[in-house]
């Protein structure tokens, strides 16, 4: 029999931190990649580009995280490919993440008074310097507070991965649990592990928004 | 590749059931959660400093750790303090405590942008701390974050589908009955998947048709 010193959870539960903090990463990066393009996208398409995006932001906003990733972790092998729980979660968080980015990110760039456009265009500025001098510079003082407040959501959507079996805290947790039979302690732990890593970041995301309010 | 649908449908009872036990979850939650919530938003805004201070550790607490973990923490953790609950219990007040905790906030911003005039206009006219909080300064405050308070409630529907992890017969309990006695895991995610989106339309429409109605007034 192998006893668990509290030492053996409490190291446990960090080397897991790891996996939550570089899920977290990954999902964020990536989110913001993908987020960007479909902002560009729902800016500059056409009706049809438009409504796609819409949509595809309705379908991540109006179904529960945990189907979004049994879709994704069973889909890939549906379609006849290998995949591991953490390619699964990576994929599945980006795409999640980059629906809410586009639709944070939309709301900070329509935030921007049409005259700004219309000003800048009349300089003959193309799309993209009407962005990169203009509108951005702008917009990301309205967008970045409830970005980082979304980060938060992140950290806490890597929890489920944990489900279909990627190792990160949660997962960790429940193999820990499995193990000592305590429960309360090792769930309490992994709770308060969460909120030192999210609380931070929502505590900046209210001064953010603090300082654009004044 | 070959998508075969009519297995998952003809679960259909499953499929009804746990649609049900969800719409149950949601609503009784929703309620309960909302009233905790407004109080828990009126203490932090009006309260003495202690019991904001209190309210204030509860609200940052929950909305900075994950739905799973505090399911878990009531559901396997909390038996060791003799709290013993069933799984759909548990799922309640992991529900309850989780929506209240962002309810709070949403209220208290509602509360907090209430004119002083009002209440002012209201003392005048002899109203007591109770007439004037449920009849001049709750209606308003509730139309205005109204919007805010039914995007939390879907998104306290959709987070419901983790509470199959503790085995509460809900929805997403019996997607996953479904899919182990079918194999057919795809098929079954994407039908369950289309049900909560019809859900959260509906559940948005309900609220957005109650709310005007019954709660505060045009």
């Amino acid at each position: 029999m192998f006893d668990f010193t509290l030492w053996d959870i409490a190291r446990n539960l960090l080397l897991a931190m790891r996996w939550t903090i570089a899920l977290s990463l990954i999902a964020f990066i990536g989110g913001g990649l993908v987020g960007a393009l479909l902002v560009v996208l729902r800016l500059t398409g056409n009706r049809f580009v438009r409504g796609l995006v819409m949509l595809y932001v309705q379908l991540f906003q109006g179904t529960p995280l945990l189907l979004q990733l049994f879709l994704v972790y069973f889909g890939f092998s549906m379609f006849g490919l290998e995949t591991t729980p953490l390619v699964a979660a990576s994929v599945c968080l980006t795409l999640y993440a980059s629906a809410y980015l586009t639709e944070i990110w939309r709301g900070g760039i329509e935030s921007i008074e049409r005259g700004q456009w219309e000003a800048s265009s009349s300089l003959a500025l193309t799309f993209g310097e009407q962005m990169r001098y203009v509108i951005l510079p702008q917009a990301v003082r309205v967008g970045i507070a409830p970005t980082v407040g979304f980060m938060v959501q992140v950290v806490k959507a890597t929890a489920l991965t944990s489900v279909i079996g990627f190792v990160e805290m949660t997962r960790a947790g429940q193999i820990i649990t499995n193990a000592t039979f305590q429960p309360f302690l090792i769930y309490g732990s992994v709770a308060l592990m969460y909120f030192a890593l999210c609380f931070p970041l929502s505590w900046y995301s209210r001064v953010l928004e603090q300082k654009l309010r004044r | 590749m070959t998508l075969d649908f009519s297995v998952v449908l003809k679960q259909w009872p499953l499929l009804l059931d746990g649609m049900l036990l969800t719409i149950f979850l949601t609503l009784f939650s929703a309620v309960i959660g909302t009233l905790l919530g407004i109080g828990c938003g009126l203490v932090r805004s009006k309260g003495p400093t202690w019991a904001r201070w209190c309210v204030g550790a509860y609200v940052e607490l929950i909305r900075n750790t994950p739905f799973i973990i505090q399911l878990f923490f009531i559901f396997f953790g909390l038996p060791g303090l003799g709290l013993k609950m069933t799984a759909l219990t548990a799922a309640i007040v992991a529900n309850v405590i989780n929506l209240a905790a962002y309810v709070s906030e949403i209220a208290r911003s509602g509360i907090e942008a209430t004119p002083d005039g009002q209440i002012e206009a209201a003392q005048s006219l002899a109203l007591d701390r109770w007439q004037i909080f449920t009849r001049v300064v709750l209606p308003p405050a509730l139309k205005r974050v109204w919007p805010t308070l039914v995007g939390q409630m879907v998104i306290i529907m959709l987070g419901s589908a983790v509470c199959s992890q503790i085995s509460a017969e809900e929805l997403t309990y019996a997607a996953n009955q479904i899919a182990s006695n079918s194999f057919r895991n795809f098929e079954t995610y994407i039908v369950v998947a289309g049900l909560y989106l019809l859900l959260a339309v509906a559940l948005r429409r309900l609220l957005n048709w109650v709310g005007p109605r019954f709660i505060f007034g045009r």
